[in-house]
């Protein structure tokens, strides 16, 4: 059966759909995770390490428990099975002997105010013998273990062709990357309640309930059953909320006070309570023919993973695997390494590994450029990447990859205007005192591609259900709306074909199977095929129903109402060999991406002016949606080169709150203009790809590109400071 | 300490009781009033999520206490549509059709501000624009579809006047 697209329901794919939260958010009812509200309800706040490495000696709480209102206080030893981790479980729910972070939960608290909770935390007495933090990466690997399970979470090696081949021209360089914070708007929070049957509902803002949920049934001893998540309004992600943070807390009090507890961090809890983007130190070296063919590649990767392993495993992979960025190279060694440190855990954030590497490749290519004589756009194309190449792990790209179709597109569009003559248009803004004479204006352009889903060899899948009940359509799926639209997706699929306007998108929980994690730009693919297959069959069971006549869909489910549950699988991949090399990965996205800045070279101040970009989108299901991951993620590349870090010292933070870690406002956002182009992805619904990561890749190393041509400064390193610009 | 006081939001008296005095105005609205529009981002006023005004000035009411706003006119985000299901002003309107809104978190404050900035600028440069919106961060949009949204309500008004 085929269903022609877009060609009756208003609102279906390729159309500019709005999303069906919208009205409920600008007027304020959408219900956050923090907005929960249960009678009785206690409030949960955890009481965290102020060392980066001790050992603890005792904790003392009887003060805290004799404060009137204090209902509970845990440590270690209330935890049935102190262990979690998203892919590995290394992590104490709370630390028991020692406490490898700032920030790592040692206590929790149930009080009848958020305040009293906090008054409690104070008066809990920790006796920590303070030790000495490893806080440097590069001494990881021969420091003394800090974990039993060791201080290199992966090391891993691609070999490609002859490692000895060498082009006549060489460039190299080293690049570092700083540590960036997802920094959503919406802290987290969660609700748990006990119930009647032992176990226990949990509503909380997450990426990936099911995960979330195998995690809490093991900490707490229950069948997994018996432990039922929903997901609160989620404030927004980019791959923190894909740890388990105040789950089990939340879980252990309410089992122990047997009353509702809710738990909101606060913005610095928040800072110290999720996983970041891993800080990197990268070096590679180029060599190339004279006119500009990649002969050779070598890196090396360090990335800090921090105290406990989260995502380091696969962030490892992602760096390595794209380290040379979207171009054909015949010969490469990369040695990528994530170790455990005692600094803050890191894990995914929105370019998962391959942010850190396109920064450094791409700084590669504009020196190779200079090198050889040619223009950087031009280097790019004589390098690109296309279907029918293969990968620094040998893999064939079999799906669309128009690297030189993006490149040529975001090279073709038109500059912006010059500069407004008005102080808030100046690098700095009108506080600072930049001199409009003394601007220099400065052109970068970078190209990266990434792999969407998850790789090597993980058996992914999701699960959809459509019900039609006299004419009513109901779609359950339980994947994560974290803020991208899936659920604008779910009514546009059904709409286009099921021929109807209103398509009922059913709360995301537990009581259905996995829809797998809102990350790696996989759910418009794999729980947007699982509803595509859902609604294929329920319109397949309505078709036979109607037998030739048209269809009423009110009439054929008035007495039998139609329930199908469909699941979606990507093709298998499999893990890499000894030598880096295998199908690990399943379909790849492009974007290029041209950053206009204003400069203040004295002041060492910077505007991001404007942003071009082409990128690879497979097809557009929804204008408005692309454009808005677009614009967003340019946001986030804008923030990570010249604004975004955790400064984090002796493995304290130091910048744990807005006033210190500074995210683009709407003066530090660049104008942006999109090109998509459209490829149809083989084997993806509606031959979409994920849209939401490359718009953060390479918009970082285009706007750094640009300040060089602005300023001359070797800027090897994000995010660009002042001082890296003057001196 | 606590003490009884009245609150006036969105028109209405609220009374609130055995509270602590030190409860911000932006904890007592959410958690005592019933009203959770304004959303609690960083407790600092750096994030704009939980702007609301007071007396007709925007303000964050994570930064005011809330009996110091006794007798003064609160508006926040429940108070500036008609209260009838899924009614919105123009602003609110623009900012669903064009895209404007994604997780949802800044936008009360983001519609406050907005409504602010049109209230005393009936065409804002785009500078303004910007300038007016600085103080209330969103991480998703980047921004670009609340400009836009922000200039299909000011097109909707502009269009309504002639």
């Amino acid at each position: 059966m085929t269903v022609e697209i877009g060609t009756r329901a208003a609102g279906g794919i390729g159309q500019r759909a709005i999303r069906p939260d919208g009205i409920a958010k600008v007027r304020g009812e959408f219900s956050f995770a923090a907005d929960l509200w249960a009678d009785d309800m206690l409030w949960g706040q955890a009481l965290r390490s102020l060392h980066p490495s001790a050992r603890i000696r005792s904790i003392d709480t009887s003060a805290a428990l004799a404060i009137t209102g204090v209902h509970a206080v845990l440590t270690a030893d209330d935890v049935p099975l102190n262990r979690y981790g998203l892919e590995h479980r290394d992590q104490p729910v709370l630390a028991g002997d020692v406490v490898r972070y700032t920030g790592e939960p040692v206590a929790v608290v149930a009080a009848d105010h958020p305040d009293t909770a906090r008054r409690a935390c104070a008066a809990i007495v920790v006796d920590y013998e303070i030790l000495d933090p490893l806080v440097d990466a590069e001494r990881a690997v021969d420091a003394a273990e800090i974990h039993p399970d060791g201080n290199v979470f992966r090391d891993l090696v691609i070999r490609r062709g002859d490692a000895e081949a060498r082009g006549p021209v060489a460039v190299e360089g080293t690049y570092e990357i700083g540590m960036q914070d997802q920094a959503f708007m919406g802290p987290e929070a969660g609700l748990a309640t006990p119930t009647s049957d032992g176990g226990v509902d949990l509503v909380v803002s997450t990426q990936w309930l099911h995960n979330d949920r195998d995690q809490v049934a093991e900490c707490l001893g229950l069948p997994p059953e018996l432990v039922r998540l929903s997901l609160g309004g989620v404030g927004g992600a980019f791959g923190a909320r894909e740890d388990v943070s105040l789950h089990v807390h939340a879980c252990l009090l309410a089992a122990r006070t047997g009353r509702p507890v809710k738990i909101v961090y606060s913005r610095a809890e928040s800072f110290l309570g999720h996983v970041h983007r891993h800080p990197a130190r990268i070096w590679m070296r180029h060599t190339a023919t004279a006119d500009g063919q990649i002969v050779s590649f070598e890196s090396r990767i360090l990335l800090d993973g921090g105290a406990y392993r989260s995502s380091s495993y696969h962030v490892t992979a992602n760096a390595a695997c794209f380290a040379a960025g979207p171009y054909r190279v015949p010969n490469a060694h990369v040695h990528a390494t994530a170790v455990r440190t005692n600094n803050p855990p890191c894990g995914a954030m929105r370019g998962f590994g391959v942010v850190q590497s396109c920064f450094a490749h791409e700084a590669q290519m504009d020196l190779l450029a200079e090198a050889c004589g040619l223009d950087p756009v031009e280097l790019r194309l004589r390098n690109a990447l296309a279907p029918g190449d293969e990968l620094l792990t040998g893999q064939r790209i079999e799906g669309t990859l128009p690297v030189a179709e993006v490149i040529r597109a975001c090279a073709a569009m038109p500059l912006p205007a010059p500069a407004e003559d008005d102080t808030l248009a100046r690098p700095g803004g009108s506080g600072r005192t930049a001199v409009a004479a003394d601007i220099r204006r400065g052109t970068g352009f970078a190209v990266s591609f990434k792999n969407l889903m998850y790789a090597e060899g993980y058996m992914d899948g999701s699960v959809a259900r459509c019900r039609i009940d006299g004419g009513i359509v109901t779609v359950s799926c339980a994947a994560a709306e974290v803020g991208q639209g899936f659920v604008t997706l779910v009514q546009q699929i059904g709409r286009t074909i099921l021929e109807v306007d209103d398509i009922i998108v059913a709360p995301a929980d537990t009581s259905i199977a996995s829809a797998g994690s809102t990350s790696a730009s996989r759910q418009t693919m794999m729980s947007g095929g699982a509803v595509e297959k859902a609604c294929r069959a329920a319109r397949a069971e309505l078709e036979t129903r109607a037998a030739g006549a048209a269809i009423d869909i009110a009439a054929l489910t008035a007495n039998t109402p139609i329930d199908v549950t469909e699941e979606f699988h990507h093709r298998l991949t499999h893990p890499l060999d000894a030598d880096g090399q295998g199908d690990a990965h399943v379909s790849f996205a492009c974007a290029a991406h041209r950053a206009v800045v204003d400069v203040d070279p004295e002041l060492g101040l910077v505007r991001v002016v404007h942003l071009a970009t082409a990128q690879d989108v497979g097809r557009v299901l929804n204008p408005l949606q692309v454009t808005g991951q677009i614009e967003g993620g340019i946001a986030q590349g804008v923030g990570l080169a010249v604004m975004e870090e955790l400064i984090v010292e002796g493995g304290r933070v130091r910048n744990a709150s807005f006033t210190d870690y500074l995210i683009p406002t709407a003066l530090d956002a660049p104008t942006v203009a999109a090109v998509l182009i459209e490829e149809p992805e083989p084997g993806a619904p509606f031959g979409a790809k994920g849209v939401g990561e490359p718009p953060t890749i390479s918009s970082t190393p285009a706007i750094v590109a640009a300040i060089r041509a602005a300023t001359g400064a070797a800027c090897t390193r994000v995010p660009v400071r002042p001082r890296d610009i003057v001196s | 300490m606590t003490e009884m006081y009245v609150l006036r939001v969105n028109g209405t008296e609220h009374a609130v009781a055995d509270a602590w005095l030190g409860e911000s105005l932006l904890y007592v609205l959410r958690e005592r009033l019933g009203f959770p529009g304004a959303k609690a981002g960083c407790e600092q006023g750096e994030c704009g999520s939980c702007s609301v005004l007071v007396d007709g000035a925007l303000v964050c009411a994570c930064l005011v206490l809330a009996a110091a706003a006794v007798g003064s006119e609160i508006v926040t985000v429940e108070g500036l549509q008609p209260d009838e299901r899924g009614a919105t002003t123009d602003v609110q309107r623009a900012f669903v059709e064009t895209g404007a809104v994604q997780c949802g978190f800044c936008t009360p404050g983001l519609i406050m501000a907005v409504h602010a900035l049109l209230d005393r600028d009936a065409a804002p440069t785009d500078l303004a624009v910007r300038e007016a919106i600085s103080g209330n961060l969103c991480r998703c949009t980047g921004y670009g579809r609340i400009l836009e949204a922000v200039e299909v309500a000011v097109s909707s008004r502009r269009g309504g006047a002639s």
